[in-house]
């Protein structure tokens, strides 16, 4: 089952490759990984899917909170929360047939960002399976090249604030 | 006081009480070496290989309980500390391992004599970090030091740019240093404690199984009084050899592969397991569905993420285990264990640890003996490497008192006791040390026979010579039809290869071959006598397997007894 956690590290040299060495040394598989500062230029978090049952991602929490860099996780899989990723996608369009993949991008609420002679690059935004069904829905006019930003979340206001009381 | 990177760092050592460095010198650690030149309060011990310094310094930490410290240079001086350091994280050792670097406008340039050496001992390592500013040095140094040697200990490596050596900048040692992603917890959790209470209070069967927690956090007497006031037995695992003094008439001795067959009757039989400071290693458990399967196990370790990693327990406690026995030991009473303890007793007495011994030949188990009953009660160490001699002086030798034995257990590195012992020695002058090895062991880590005749270390080493890597001969013994592979050291039968005495004469170290169980007493007696570093050559039989034994994946239960 997917798990997701979040990580908040020194923003250090090496922490990355601790982390993701620690993933590999002990054999826990990681879907998704992505890292960016936090409102405290010191600190940096780290979203991480994992693909482990429940015992093993105890196990990936309790090693990520080991290192001696790693100053708070949680696993928010089971918390309300809000989660984005954003995908930027490449399609293979001609002239004629541009105006049905607008359709759809405008359906799911994304971009159209850059436009060429024979191709569009669209961002979208959204859940994981948004953005999945919009790839779907894309793979048939040819999808060029994608990157993917992987997911990142935070817990709800309201939650923590309940947790608070 | 403006000081250079090099001055920086030898009085950071010095506040951090550091009064020997395991060392070897090199182009990049240059600008210290010069610094130590001159300097009186604080020695290097010049080992002939780095490995050797990072056994030496993990050997001054057990037996001191203070970090040892180790300076090697850059790219070879550093990977070959590699293995040292590896060794010192699987058994939770603190040691201070400094490398050398090129000069930070050569780093990532593949320049004479340069690794990634925080990228090679990332995984093996608590912490480690290349100092890029000099003004960084004397905090990371403090920070070192700190991390090395609280929670749970571990190795540490600081890597030092030759520059950053040059470098001055103002000296300005911290007294402490705040991490806040750092914090290790001490003290147990109250409920937690509530409820190991609750179930030790229901048990009627109960074992208490400590590990090389005890010894690190310096629990013995806590965990000794907390098995009377239970009338608890306790077993230990290797690494908490020396916690309980081998004659205590509650003590069961190691468990697991090589352990008694009354500790593995006993953990299988429990109903409450209570676990000190140790982390169910496979060496211990054997298959995991059958270990201690009708027990209630409270766990206490300070690293959260050792707790139910490979067995789950049912009452964890995170927490220092002096502190959290501590907490236990007011609230808990003798318990109904006079059937429990009989039936240990009926255990001991069917299935006592025994060798057939040998007018004719030196059983290795007997060495042993014999190494310990001369010894006494003289305040000694001993250290092991790792082999069919390892477990023999686990079961045979009678530890008296905690950091009294060490030897490489979770990594299993052979060559480990001669160095560990030279550190020992020089952390506990007063203390007797002698260093088990075997005969193949020796051969890795030989060349400090240098040092230790240079410096007049008055090392004890007993080579348990059967001319066979004898574990892995028994593995083949057991397991592979008798088909010694690579695994037979000498040219033949009676001549063994290097001759050992020859060998310690050309280092100008006494020594002596003993074949014959009747001269092995006095030659014992001769080596412990003399004033100096020593090299007794035991020839023992040669296919002689370690015994009793759990085969590798099979249940506590699932033992090989026999007389060997």
């Amino acid at each position: 089952m997917e798990r997701t956690l979040t990580v908040l590290v020194e923003n250090s040299v090496g922490v990355l490759a601790k982390v993701a060495g620690l993933f590999s040394a002990r054999g826990f598989n990681i879907k998704s990984l992505s890292v960016s500062e936090t409102e405290d230029p010191t600190v940096s978090v780290m979203t991480i899917v994992v693909d482990e049952d429940e015992r093993t991602a105890e196990q990936v929490r309790k090693q990520l909170a080991k290192l001696v860099e790693t100053i708070k996780v949680k696993d928010i899989t089971e918390v309300p929360k809000v989660e984005r990723e954003l995908a930027l996608l490449r399609i293979s369009i001609s002239r004629e047939r541009r105006r049905e993949v607008i359709e759809i991008v405008e359906v799911f609420k994304a971009k159209v960002v850059d436009v060429a002679h024979s191709s569009l690059v669209v961002e979208i935004t959204g859940s994981s399976e948004k953005v999945n069904g919009f790839i779907e829905l894309m793979k048939p006019y040819g999808i060029l090249e994608m990157a993917r930003t992987g997911k990142v979340a935070l817990e709800r206001g309201l939650y923590l604030e309940s947790k608070e009381k | 006081m403006r000081y250079s990177g090099a001055k920086i760092f030898l009085e950071a050592l010095k506040k951090e009480g550091v009064t020997k460095v395991f060392g070897y010198p090199g182009g990049a650690v240059l600008p210290i070496f010069d610094e130590l030149y001159k300097e009186k309060g604080l020695s290097v011990y010049l080992v002939r290989h780095e490995q050797n310094a990072t056994f030496a310094a993990d050997g001054y930490a057990r037996a001191s309980g203070k970090p040892g410290t180790v300076l090697v240079t850059s790219g070879p001086g550093a990977t070959n500390t590699v293995t040292g350091i590896a060794n010192a994280y699987m058994d939770s050792i603190p040691i201070v391992v400094f490398t050398g670097q090129v000069s930070t406008s050569l780093v990532g340039s593949d320049a004479f004599q340069e690794v990634d050496t925080t990228g090679i001992t990332r995984p093996i390592t608590k912490w480690n970090r290349m100092v890029k500013r000099v003004e960084d040095l004397a905090w990371t140094i403090k920070a070192g030091y700190y991390i090395a040697s609280t929670g749970r200990p571990g190795p540490v490596v600081i890597d030092l740019p030759k520059d950053i050596q040059v470098m001055e900048t103002e000296f300005d040692y911290p007294d402490k240093v705040e991490l806040r992603s750092y914090k290790p917890q001490y003290k147990g959790h109250p409920l937690q404690i509530k409820k190991a209470v609750e179930a030790i209070k229901k048990s009627k069967r109960p074992v208490i199984y400590a590990g090389g927690g005890v010894i690190h956090s310096n629990a013995s007497k806590e965990l000794i009084e907390l098995a009377e006031k239970l009338q608890a037995p306790i077993t230990t695992t290797l690494m908490g050899l020396g916690a309980v003094p081998s004659g205590h008439p509650l003590y069961l001795g190691m468990l697991g592969m090589h352990g008694t067959v009354y500790a593995n009757y006993a953990v299988s039989h429990c109903d409450l397991l209570i676990a000190v400071g140790a982390r169910f290693d496979d060496r211990v458990t054997g298959k995991v569905e059958t270990f201690a399967p009708n027990a209630v196990k409270i766990h206490i370790d300070i690293d959260p993420s050792s707790i139910s990693k490979n067995v789950i327990v049912d009452i964890p406690i995170v927490g220092d285990v002096k502190e959290v026995l501590r907490d236990i030991l007011p609230h808990v009473s003798k318990l109904d264990t006079e059937e429990w303890l009989e039936q240990i007793e009926e255990w001991k007495k069917e299935h006592p640890l025994r060798y057939k011994n040998s007018d004719d030949v030196i059983k290795p188990q007997y060495l042993i003996e014999v190494v310990s009953d001369i010894l006494g009660a003289k305040e000694s160490i001993v250290t092991a490497d790792v082999g069919q001699h390892q477990m023999w002086v686990a079961q045979y030798f009678k530890f008296k008192k905690p950091r009294s034995f060490m030897t490489s257990g979770g990594l299993g590195s052979m060559g480990y006791a001669f160095p560990a012992a030279i550190g020992a020695k020089i952390a506990r002058p007063d203390a007797t040390v002698v260093a088990f090895v075997g005969d193949g062991s020796f051969q890795m880590t030989l060349q400090e026979l240098a040092s230790v005749s240079e410096y007049n270390v008055p090392v004890k080493v007993v080579i348990v010579n059967n001319f066979y890597l004898g574990m892995v001969r028994q593995w083949q013994d057991l397991f592979y039809d008798k088909r010694y592979s690579s695994v037979f050291l000498a040219a033949n039968e009676k001549t063994y290869i290097p001759d050992f005495v020859k060998l310690a004469e050309a280092y100008n170290v006494k020594s002596l071959r003993v074949e014959k169980p009747s001269e092995l007493k006095s030659a014992v007696k001769e080596m412990l006598d003399h004033d100096g570093p020593f090299v007794l050559d035991v020839w023992v039989e040669k296919e002689e397997n370690v015994l009793p034994m759990v085969p590798a994946g099979r249940g506590l239960l699932e033992m090989i007894e026999g007389m060997a």
